[in-house]
């Protein structure tokens, strides 16, 4: 029992657990945005993939990390405009879209990286983000280290929530959002295009979910792998509605999968012996599962998610 | 101005028609990513074509891949005419693998006319449960089932890690994470001398056939088809809605788990957690190039089968990555989603043109 409050009670736990939750801050704001606007984006974990081969190609071709960063927005965009043009104009299962959006990035930039480094048998490396080291402030016992010696992109993620809740709740856009996400007669009826709105929602969402990809090749690891996105997306799907699409909400949830998935690690190398450490491997996912069911029942879904609406259709 | 307007109902030789001119697009933007790596673009697809139909064992290879994606498209398609979104056929696939491997790799011994049943009942049971899961999470507690069933994949995987360095591990196998060799008597017989085609195919015609008929025939196919058109009204008509979606969860789980059966016991002997490249993924492009139709499914089984198959012989030759494979797939894909779109509606431009809207 020492044991697990020892854990609580050492900032490297802490630590983690931000870590942890950066790249499903950026997920779950970047899903939040587009399901706000009415569009469910299973093109999440293709893009996480996009994100990190492109934020860290641009890095490994020469560029400064921050031009990595808005080249893997850009990417991201890019795959988040195709889908938006899938499902708002031609008004496509936004299901079956978003996975094949998914299925066609993930292989792109699979074939991407193979092309442009054909035989790499260990990945190359490039120099990432490092943790910042702010003066005076990351000297504070314990609250130091753990705000102020992440990296960039976890700053950066945090200052996101921010924005996005700004926009959605503060702004006459994020009120358009909304509706166009609850009601897009209303919006047409406003004279305000609901197609452009859903767009660029889902475009924007999509560019926050890459930044998400971005910080596991550039702040977390150093490299790409195939297969390191691991479902990330999805969790983030589910945390969307755990999060009752809303931005502090979403920063709490991902807060707290890192918290779990920092403590499942340190309870492995407490308990490994005795329990297969598998079960461990398996606990975000089924967290997810849980957390899921937990809130489904009374989650209030945007009104017209998933519903296509045609200019001039009633 | 733009408008988009429905055309009406979508005429049969349509329905032929789209996913033929899909695949073709597909396979056209496929020079992209070619012309990109620098290969020759018509050696390249000539080598893709050799890839398939160059010699009998090429072909037969093709038909071996085709095996699990009819049953995976299989699995796919029933659960989405029934708008149960069933993402998990991966997992199924696994559990459907890991089944056939408990039941049949020295649990029980008899002749192959037991054994070959027990082994595939043992694995559609298994793929069975694991779709039920996510059905009753929808059904019981409105928990969206295209989370649940992916999120399910990665637990199964590393849950069949786990089996596979514990109770299901091979003594013998110098500490590889393999399980013991399906027993000879319950694997699936080879169907020609010297090739790995094997009998699952014969099971996965069956399958699409019987398919065919239990969903255009039968009133269990009525109900699947009415609860996907619209819940609410089949609801209203007194279709158990819930208990339909529990139905065909179990067909769509089962019908991924044989596809893990047939893996295992037809064509690799043993499970590893290598099992399947993404067939359970794969599959869901395979039903919705087959609009749905269990018939379609074999036909566009054999397509992508033939994709990976193809691409893989043209990378080898070419020193093209075989994630063309992937990419050619996940086009065909977009592209029958997008010509189903130019099927059902129309888009007419109507007064001051290059005002987009």
């Amino acid at each position: 029992m020492m044991d697990l409050l020892q854990i609580f009670l050492n900032e490297s736990f802490w630590v983690a657990s931000l870590r942890i939750a950066t790249p499903l801050i950026f997920g779950v704001l970047g899903a939040l945005l587009c399901e706000r606007a009415g569009v469910l984006n299973l093109g999440i974990e293709g893009i996480f993939v996009v994100g990190a081969m492109v934020g860290w190609m641009t890095v490994y071709a020469g560029a400064p990390l921050w031009i990595g960063v808005l080249a893997a927005a850009g990417g991201g965009a890019l795959f988040g405009l195709f889908h938006a043009i899938l499902t708002v104009p031609l008004g496509l299962s936004q299901h079956v879209s978003g996975l094949g959006i998914t299925l066609f990035a993930t292989s792109s930039a699979s074939f991407l990286y193979r092309t442009i480094l054909p035989d790499v048998s260990s990945p190359p490396r490039i120099k990432a983000f490092q943790p910042m080291d702010v003066p005076f402030l990351s000297d504070i016992p314990f609250f130091g280290p753990v705000v102020f010696q992440q990296t960039a992109m976890t700053w950066l993620a945090l200052i996101m929530v921010g924005v996005v809740w700004w926009v959605i709740n503060r702004t006459p856009l994020g009120v358009a959002i909304q509706a166009v996400g609850d009601n897009p007669d209303a919006v047409n009826a406003q004279g305000l295009s609901v197609y452009k709105l859903r767009i660029g929602a889902v475009v924007a969402g999509s560019a926050l979910m890459a930044l998400g990809g971005a910080f596991l090749t550039m702040s977390a690891f150093d490299a790409f792998f195939f297969g390191m996105v691991n479902g990330r997306g999805w969790i983030c799907i589910a945390l969307v509605i755990f999060a009752s699409w809303r931005p502090g909400k979403a920063l709490l949830g991902a807060l707290l999968f890192g918290m779990f998935d920092a403590f499942q690690v340190r309870l492995q190398t407490e308990a490994g012996a005795v329990i297969p450490s598998q079960i461990f491997l398996m606990a975000p996912y089924v967290l997810s599962i849980v957390a899921l069911v937990f809130v489904a029942r009374k989650a209030e879904y945007p009104r017209a998610l998933l519903q296509p609406w045609f200019k001039g259709h009633r | 101005m733009m408008r988009i307007e429905p055309r009406g109902a979508i005429s049969r030789r349509m329905q032929v028609a789209i996913p033929v001119i899909a695949a073709l697009v597909a396979l056209a933007l496929a020079a992209i990513p070619l012309a990109f790596a620098g290969a020759p673009i018509f050696p390249a697809y000539w080598q893709m074509f050799i890839g398939v139909f160059g010699s009998v064992f090429s072909f037969t290879e093709m038909l071996t891949r085709a095996t699990p994606l009819i049953f995976t498209g299989l699995a796919a398609a029933l659960a989405f005419k029934a708008r149960l979104w069933n993402i998990g056929a991966e997992g199924q696939l696994y559990l459907g693998a890991m089944g056939a491997v408990a039941v049949g790799t020295g649990l029980i011994d008899g002749p192959a006319v037991l054994m070959i049943p027990l082994v595939m009942l043992a694995g559609a049971a298994a793929g069975a449960a694991g779709m039920l899961g996510p059905a009753i999470l929808k059904t019981r507690f409105g928990a969206d089932e295209v989370v649940t069933s992916l999120l399910l994949n990665f637990i199964i995987i590393i849950f069949v890690q786990m089996m596979l360095e514990g109770p299901l591990k091979d003594p013998m196998s110098m500490g590889w994470p393999q399980s013991e060799p399906i027993l000879d008597n319950a694997a699936l017989p080879r169907l020609m001398d010297r090739m790995r085609i094997h009998s699952g195919l014969i099971v996965a015609l069956v399958a699409a056939v019987v398919a065919q008929i239990a969903l255009n025939k039968t009133t269990w196919g009525f109900k699947i088809r009415a609860v996907g058109e619209n819940a609410a009204a089949a609801r209203h008509a007194g279709i158990g809605v819930n208990r339909t979606l529990l139905g065909v969860a179990c067909i769509s789980g089962a019908l991924a788990g044989l596809a893990g059966v047939s893996e295992v016991a037809g064509l690799k002997g043993y499970l590893t957690t290598d099992l399947s490249p993404g067939y359970g993924y794969s599959g869901i492009v395979v039903a919705m190039l087959a609009g749905l139709s269990p018939l379609g499914v074999v036909i566009a089984a054999l397509y992508v089968a033939s994709i990976f198959v193809g691409a893989d012989s043209m990378s080898r030759a070419m020193g093209v990555s075989s994630f063309l494979a992937d990419l050619v797939v996940s086009l065909s894909l977009i592209s029958v989603l997008v010509g189903g779109f130019f099927a059902r509606y129309r888009i007419k431009f109507t007064g001051k043109a290059g005002d987009k809207s």
